[in-house]
């Protein structure tokens, strides 16, 4: 079992990516997508890598996305997953896969973002397989 | 303008130490630039170029230029990991191209053995704008490549017993290096059943952490023919850097896939003139991806191209690290570029052990990745030439 045992150091926010943080505290994924040139990028940044425009504004992730890859480093208790996650916007992020059996982990597995707390800092996104996820069911038709 | 036949590489020299308990990271330097000086048959004095990456003591060049007492008049301190030597070669083949120094020393050296450093080079920067997004995670360097090399066996089919291959022919060679870190022979069986480190890269799928370094000098071609050394040129070189592309991450290939076909394109060459090549192991899907990024084998046929001992001198196609490479012989400073370089060095000279020399050795390609090759590096290549 891949658990969230790991203490998770706090992200040092920048000025210009407080509010991602401050949203991931709230339980919500952002990203930034440029007004400009119409790309979304990840990690978010206040100029757009794409144009350089500064009009890049944050839009709300749907927090579903497929594993890209992953390796599970460390033997049982400090065991834990590094990951790229391939968000259902386009962008793929450097994540950890939590709160499930690594031997369950494939690439091109569905998983959902659930977010941990870090130590003395914003809590911070990770992944776990959807169907093991609590979510919301979705809405018939 | 190219750079091509503009300057040589008259002296190399790898310290043969693997563990460093009574030499300073100073000394190491030192110890590997007389080294080289020697093996050109220069003197200090000659030296007026002095290169070096972020494993030297102090400000870029500023410490080692003082602790040597050289009087330069060119200086680079380019980082890029362990990829800088391949950069340094082809700024010093610059330099010397433009006039503005005519013999360049670059040393490579540490000592994270004897420091019992972790892998973690220097304390986190964290005005790095991508730490706050992966620090998290704990990325390391070991599960950094791994995730490259999950990737390729769901992409290509690549097997753990292919990526064991070129561990078994890195320990082939080093039997016969009396300086390697790692001198027993091991099987394919050997590396799939040592401890998996980080999935699904074992133990042996690692790199050694040594002591020690190695130093090179570059020359203008005038004084490369006073010298009594065989002539090797330096005729093509390439530097690129890769990164998640603001997340249009793609882990199937590395930075080698433009560094090797700009070093290419200059020396005039193709993957199939290369004699002996030098491909940066760190781990081994390091270089499997690099053979394939460099053109030596298609995307994806990596597995099959190092299968079966085709690594290995005398048997395969292609001779690679015939030193033992940074999976057997030696990674000082956990930077694996210089001894790349310093052994095909060798094998252009004629110089390598007899039970790895590479018959009439005239082309030979150094490469390598510094950095996370997952997240961000560069890539260089150097291709040499023995006149």
């Amino acid at each position: 079992m891949t658990t969230s045992n790991r203490k998770i150091s706090a992200p040092r926010p920048h000025p210009e990516t407080e509010h991602f943080w401050q949203a991931a505290s709230d339980g919500l994924l952002l990203l930034k997508k440029c007004e400009a040139c119409g790309q979304v990028h990840h990690y978010p940044r206040a100029i757009c890598p794409y144009c350089l425009s500064d009009r890049t504004q944050w839009i709300e992730a749907s927090g579903k996305g497929q594993v890209y890859s992953y390796s599970t480093m460390g033997k049982e208790d400090a065991a834990y997953t590094l990951a790229f996650v391939t968000l259902d916007e386009g962008v793929t992020m450097l994540t950890n896969l939590v709160d499930c059996d690594p031997k369950e982990l494939s690439i091109g597995a569905s998983v959902k973002v659930v977010f941990k707390p870090s130590e003395g800092g914003p809590a911070v996104p990770m992944f776990t397989l959807a169907h093991l996820a609590s979510t919301v069911p979705e809405p018939a038709g | 303008m190219s750079i091509k036949g503009k300057a040589y590489i008259v002296g190399a020299y790898e310290h043969p130490t693997r563990k460093a308990d009574t030499l300073s990271v100073a000394r190491l330097h030192a110890d590997v630039a007389k080294g080289a000086l020697e093996d050109a048959g220069l003197s200090k004095d000659d030296i007026d170029g002095y290169f070096c990456a972020g494993d030297v003591p102090g400000l870029g060049t500023a410490s080692m230029v003082e602790y040597l007492g050289l009087k330069v008049r060119h200086m680079d301190s380019t980082e890029s990991g362990g990829s800088a030597p391949m950069l340094h070669v082809a700024h010093a083949a610059q330099a010397i191209a433009m006039g503005k120094c005519d013999v360049a020393l670059i040393t490579l050296a540490g000592r994270p053995r004897a420091a019992l450093a972790s892998l973690a080079l220097k304390p986190p920067d964290f005005d790095t704008p991508d730490l706050q997004f992966e620090l998290p995670y704990a990325p390391a360097t070991q599960n950094l490549y791994a995730m490259v090399a999950k990737r390729h066996m769901y992409e290509f089919g690549t097997t753990s017993e292919q990526l064991a291959w070129i561990k078994v022919a890195a320990s082939h060679h080093a039997q016969h290096n009396p300086n390697a870190m790692l001198r027993q022979v091991v099987s394919v069986e050997d590396v799939i059943n040592s401890p998996m480190v980080s999935d699904p890269l074992h133990r042996l799928d690692c790199c050694v952490i040594s002591d020690g370094g190695g130093a090179l000098i570059i020359a203008r071609p005038e004084i490369a023919r006073s010298l009594k050394r065989p002539k090797i040129r330096i005729i093509g070189a390439g530097e690129a850097p890769k990164n998640s592309m603001a997340g249009k991450v793609d882990l199937t290939y590395s930075a080698a896939r433009y560094s090797g076909a700009a070093a290419f394109a200059e020396a005039g060459l193709t993957p199939a003139d290369i004699d002996y090549a030098s491909i940066y192991d760190s781990f081994t899907i390091t270089l499997l991806v690099q053979l394939e990024d460099l053109g030596f084998c298609a995307k994806g046929q990596g597995g099959r191209f190092v299968a079966d001992g085709k690594l290995i001198s005398g048997i395969g196609k292609l001779p690679v690290n015939t030193d033992g490479g940074g999976l057997c012989n030696n990674h000082p400073a956990n930077r694996g570029g210089m001894t790349k370089i310093i052994e095909a060095m060798r094998q252009l000279r004629g110089e390598a052990h007899p039970k790895v020399q590479v018959a009439n050795c005239h082309l030979a390609l150094a490469s390598g990745i510094g950095g996370a090759l997952a997240s961000r590096h560069v890539a260089g290549t150097v291709i040499l030439e023995r006149e």
